[in-house]
């Protein structure tokens, strides 16, 4: 069984994100970039799957510039068979990336999509959901458990009032939540064999993709600061403090 | 415990990524690719990524850049602001400074032709250059161990163990041996008191001749500041207030592009006051109103800091020992009467990488001693250099910054820095520090979130993140002497000199050290300035560390 993993190229976790003096956006030159940390736990549950023997080939796939190259090497060290890079540079739209992650999943006949629940530099937690509803297949959000036995696959879920498990027919999609695992370390032998694997790249066009324009960024703003806090004695003054304010 | 580890074999390998090890590689590759041959070329670099780690000024000298590439310019590389005018000021007080006139400034400290530059992009163009050369890169991936045979002869490095809990044990499902890394040659450029460096300079005792290395401590952020206060190409350079001859040191700003502003303090690590903070005194530096009036209404968007060698000729151990060399600011390359070490470094990796290359394309085994690589530094624009400026910094420390830049000024736009004297610092930073009780408490003013700002919020902007389970990489010999020596005797000084906050004595009745060690920056300044030296860096887990942009 084939499974294809979609992994986007992120501004670290560990940087302090800065917003352009111009509010266009956010500053990624000169600053570090990584895999999306939901895409490695996806990654990771798929290297998994393989080695339960459930999974026989995954396919990583990212899509942008040239510089996403290194995202799908990182995933191929990390143990995808093979890679591809739907290249295509600038700002790519949601729905646009969506459409794009669906044609490959047709174009490789893959029976299953891991995918990150979100991505950490937009948080738009919708390219699963939006492939789903374009392959008009079933789709399992937030999975903190996946099981897959025969033409099936199990899934708890992460919802609000505890966990849910859901059972779908293959093919599937499935978005993955931070507790699902913890990936690994990557090894330094599997970094130099990944150079080697195989990486296609293909365009929104060869897939039939027309770029979608749907939204329009108007202005990033950085969050306004925290004002200082005060200290307070006592209770009473805690009191008359939160009354002066108006929240008692 | 027996670990199997993995083993790769090169025929070089070099131990970091910065502007050193970059160089060797890339030369390595040209050599061999002139002789229509192959080297295996392989570097390590603890950093998450190239320029992670790296922190520079920088006023970039491109002679080096120059030879190793020709063509940068077309290649890109990111020199993209010339020095336009230099400005010395000699700071008086918090208020009052003396702009020396042009011709008073010892001309090694004249930048024309020189760039402003952020050597963290640099170091990123290079690995590029390095990569298309055909060098593996392997960021993320610390060198733990030195290996080193039976005969003493050193045969690569190995890779620190990665998912290791705090206690040292490994943790179940993570746990990864670090692989031993062999090579027909070794080359070390882990930067000023490289952990590896400091312990091949013990094995093979390469320092015997040299005098004590002398190092500083550099603090840098980075600004963004009003365009209409922006004067790209400008360099500022300071000596004086707030630091004074027995607490030497000196201060830079540098208008880069996009409206950048670097500006930071270089204090040394032979200063004598147990209280003095280098953290806080940068903070206060930029408080006067030769800095303020750039920063003002500005804001600071990075913060870093590192050691560096500043010892230079004097100081420069033996550079070879049997099946390696030391390069950069491992080897102590910097020339302090240029404040620079990025183009000597440069030039020293180039070197040891023609010697190296040279060797093995008269299919050498390796092992050996590179004696080449010293025969060639001998008759090289970097010796003459480094011999030129070799009295600049025990000058100052003799004389003052007064007389000693005077006699700095004559040494070196009289005589070209060739008169027959030689000045020696032979005191060792750690031994510096007088006794608390002899010295004066230094109250420092409080952060006013504009212009200063404290300890833990600029920690905050280095992006530094380490693995929270991990044996701690700062290891005292005696964990007793915290407590009971450095705090009684010099009110323990490593609250102050680390500029990341990693050092604390708490507890009001019953003291206690602690060691905050996933806020280090890895600065190595700890390691130098203990008085007891009683701290020994040791690399953590890969990846850890600081997250430097364009430092």
């Amino acid at each position: 069984m084939k499974a294809l993993v979609s992994v986007k190229r992120v501004v670290d976790y560990n940087v302090r994100i800065q917003v352009k003096p111009d509010g266009s956006g956010v500053v990624t030159d000169g600053v570090k970039m990584s895999m999306n940390p939901f895409d490695e736990i996806a990654m990771e549950e798929a290297v998994r799957l393989k080695e339960k023997g459930k999974v026989t080939e995954i396919v990583a796939v990212t899509i942008g510039g040239a510089k996403c190259e290194e995202t799908l090497r990182t995933a191929l060290a990390f143990g995808a068979d093979r890679a591809v890079h739907v290249k295509e540079e600038g700002d790519i739209q949601p729905l646009t990336a969506a459409s794009a992650l669906a044609a490959v999943f047709k174009k490789e006949d893959a029976k299953l999509f891991l995918l990150g629940k979100q991505a950490i530099d937009d948080d738009a937690n919708q390219t699963g959901q939006m492939v789903a509803a374009l392959l008009d297949l079933g789709q399992a959000t937030f999975a903190s458990k996946v099981d897959i036995d025969d033409n099936k696959i199990t899934v708890t879920r992460e919802v609000d009032a505890g966990l849910e498990t859901l059972e779908l027919d293959l093919p599937a999609i499935v978005t993955t939540d931070l507790r699902l695992n913890e990936p690994r370390y990557l090894k330094l032998p599997d970094i130099m064999k990944a150079k080697k694997k195989p990486l296609e790249a293909i365009s929104f066009e060869a897939l039939g993709v027309k770029p979608a324009a749907g939204l329009k960024t108007l202005k990033t703003t950085a969050p306004a600061k925290r004002s200082k806090g005060v200290m307070v004695k006592t209770v009473d003054e805690l009191v008359t403090a939160l009354k002066g304010k108006g929240l008692l | 415990m027996t670990v199997e580890r993995d083993v790769m074999e090169y025929d070089v390998l070099v131990v970091g990524a910065g502007p050193a090890g970059l160089a060797a590689a890339c030369r390595l590759k040209q050599k061999a690719a002139e002789a229509g041959k192959e080297i295996g070329v392989c570097v390590v670099e603890k950093g998450s990524e190239i320029g992670a780690h790296i922190l520079s000024g920088a006023v970039f000298e491109p002679r080096a850049l120059n030879e190793l590439f020709p063509n940068w310019k077309e290649l890109g590389a990111p020199l993209n602001t010339p020095v336009t005018r230099d400005d010395v000021y000699l700071f008086r007080s918090a208020t009052s400074a003396i702009k020396l006139p042009n011709a008073f400034v010892p001309k090694t400290m004249h930048n024309e032709g020189n760039y402003i530059i952020s050597l963290g992009n640099l170091c990123r163009w290079l690995g590029q250059q390095a990569e298309a050369l055909g060098v593996e890169i392997y960021p993320g991936f610390a060198a733990q161990e030195i290996l080193i045979d039976e005969s003493n002869i050193v045969r690569g490095v190995q890779i620190g163990d990665m998912g290791v809990d705090h206690n040292g044990q490994p943790k179940e499902g993570f746990y990864t041996p670090g692989i031993e890394l062999r090579a027909k040659y070794t080359l070390f450029a882990e930067g000023c008191r490289g952990h590896l460096g400091k312990r091949l300079l013990a094995r093979y005792d390469l320092a015997k001749d040299a005098d004590p290395q002398h190092y500083a401590i550099g603090l840098k952020e980075i600004w963004e500041i009003d365009p209409a206060k922006h004067q790209p190409g400008l360099v500022v350079h300071g000596a004086g207030w707030p630091l004074d001859d027995a607490n030497p040191g000196g201060s830079f700003l540098y208008h880069a592009e996009n409206n950048q502003v670097l500006v930071g303090l270089i204090v040394d690590l032979s200063y004598t006051n147990p209280y003095l903070s280098p953290f806080d005194e940068f903070q206060r530096f930029k408080q006067h109103p030769v800095a303020k009036q750039y920063l003002d209404g500005g804001k600071r968007i990075s913060y870093g800091a590192r050691a560096i060698c500043k010892g230079g000729f004097n100081s420069l151990p033996k550079m070879v020992f049997p099946g390696g060399a030391l390069i950069g600011c491992d080897l102590g390359t910097m020339n302090f009467s240029k404040i620079k070490g990025n183009h000597t470094a440069m030039k020293s990796g180039m070197l040891a990488a023609d010697a190296a290359a040279d060797a093995l394309l008269k299919g050498s085994e390796g092992g050996d001693e590179l004696n080449a690589y010293v025969e060639m530094f001998k008759s090289s624009w970097l010796y003459d250099e480094l011999y030129r400026s070799r009295n600049f910094g025990p000058a100052i420390h003799k004389y003052g910054a007064f007389f000693g830049g005077a006699f700095n000024y004559l040494d070196q736009n009289w005589f070209n820095g060739k008169s027959p004297l030689t000045l020696h610092d032979r005191i060792p930073d750690y031994t510096t520090l007088k006794l608390a009780a002899d010295s004066k408490k230094i109250e420092y003013p409080k952060a006013d979130n504009k212009i200063s700002f404290d300890k833990l919020s600029s920690v905050f902007i280095s992006s530094t993140n380490h693995e929270e389970d991990q044996p701690v990489h700062l290891k005292l010999t005696d964990p007793g002497i915290p407590i009971n020596k450095n705090l009684p005797m010099y009110s323990e000084p490593a609250q102050r000199y680390c500029p990341a906050g990693v050092y604390e004595v708490i507890g009001d009745t019953e003291k206690k050290f602690q060691i905050n060690a996933q806020n280090c920056v890895h600065c190595k300044t700890c390691d130098i300035k203990d008085p007891a030296q009683n701290i020994n860096w040791v690399a953590p887990e890969g990846s850890g560390g600081p997250n430097y942009g364009s430092m």
